[in-house]
């Protein structure tokens, strides 16, 4: 766990100086990201040890959000002002978005697909 | 309350164990909850974990930046966490390259959409036009939405919070949208869900089959870079 730990790291620190180095708008661990997955092509997969412990990660990637959303607390009032046309312009427009993703991707799709588990 | 346990207080308030702790033990419980719902996406965990922490700050007089010196240990795995997405990534990848053309016509399709009818919305309610380019990036992961928002015109702080509301709102009404759609694809899943609602949209994704994770976690990376460079240009020809 540890020397999996330790590669996502350096990555993210790669990605981070070159993010900075030539002033891209990319996060820099959007760019580690890109840069681990261009190692995984060149070396044929992920080590055991780092799929599992990507893996750890990501099924709880929902926690790593708890601290930034606990900070709506102290920015609430900007909503107050306007919150009715706020709230139905989230609320429309997240669902027009899903609605208008998954209509144009089926569209493009010439065979139906046969694979994977649905929600 | 007692001298001692006001001591204890003064001295636990004022170091970082506390705001950990007390993360990952409303998470426990939230997950929990999660887990006992049948994984519900009504029982979203970022969801239940914010309300209790927002209730609990608040009946404590608990500043968020005494929270956040504790939470911030958590938060910073957002980092590690976003790099280890290259795995799934790389997992799934057949089926993503074979699907191609269908996932860069959703990804500008779904953009565009994203975008332009949170401001359309905004502005037949009668939103101001800052409020209006605040809400634009929404659907864009936070520090991509806040720098966007900053370029156009729009409030950054005021974008974070309608980030994080859209992340929830997705993952928690995505599945509602798709069983009405009667769609069965977990690669359209996740890729909707990632382009509509980010980061917390792909947690959720993760949470139902990786697959749905992996297309989830591609969604988020391409439309953090497409808002970024069409946003301003599609709002320089609109006026």
């Amino acid at each position: 766990m540890i020397g999996a730990l330790t590669q996502l790291l350096v990555f993210q620190l790669l990605g981070e100086v070159v993010a900075r180095w030539l002033a891209l708008p990319v996060p820099g661990p959007v760019l580690g990201m890109v840069f681990l997955f261009v190692a995984l092509a060149l070396r044929g997969g992920p080590g055991h040890e780092l799929q599992a412990t990507s893996q750890n990660l990501l099924q709880h990637l929902s926690l790593l959000f708890v601290p930034a959303g606990t900070g709506i607390m102290i920015h609430l009032h900007r909503v107050a002002d306007e919150w009715l046309p706020l709230l139905l312009s989230l609320v429309i427009s997240t669902a027009a978005t899903l609605v208008v993703t998954a209509l144009v991707m089926k569209l493009f799709m010439r065979a139906p697909a046969t694979s994977g588990d649905a929600p | 309350m007692t001298p001692q346990f006001n001591e204890i207080w003064v001295y636990l308030s004022a170091s970082p164990l506390l705001g950990l702790t007390v993360t990952l033990l409303a998470y426990q419980a939230a997950f929990w909850l999660y887990r006992r719902s049948g994984v519900n996406p009504l029982a979203n965990p970022v969801l239940i974990a914010v309300t209790i922490l927002v209730l609990l700050l608040t009946l404590t007089a608990t500043s968020y930046e005494t929270y956040f010196a504790g939470a911030q240990f958590v938060h910073f795995l957002l980092g590690p966490a976003t790099v280890a997405l290259a795995v799934p990534l790389y997992t799934q990848f057949r089926r993503v390259r074979s699907l191609l053309l269908p996932v860069l016509a959703g990804l500008v399709a779904g953009s565009l959409t994203a975008a332009l009818s949170a401001i359309a919305v905004a502005r037949l309610f009668g939103a101001s036009l800052p409020t209006q380019l605040s809400l634009a990036p929404k659907s864009v992961t936070t520090p991509i939405a806040m720098g966007i928002a900053e370029r156009i015109g729009g409030i950054p702080s005021l974008t974070a919070v309608l980030v994080i509301i859209t992340g929830i709102l997705g993952a928690v009404g995505a599945r509602y949208i798709f069983d009405a759609m009667k769609l069965r694809d977990p690669a359209i899943h996740g890729f909707a869900i990632g382009v509509a609602s980010h980061g917390i949209g792909t947690a959720r994704a993760f949470q139902v089959s990786e697959q749905a994770g992996a297309f989830a976690a591609l969604a988020m990376g391409l439309n953090g870079a497409l808002t970024a460079l069409l946003l301003p240009l599609v709002l320089g020809w609109l006026g």
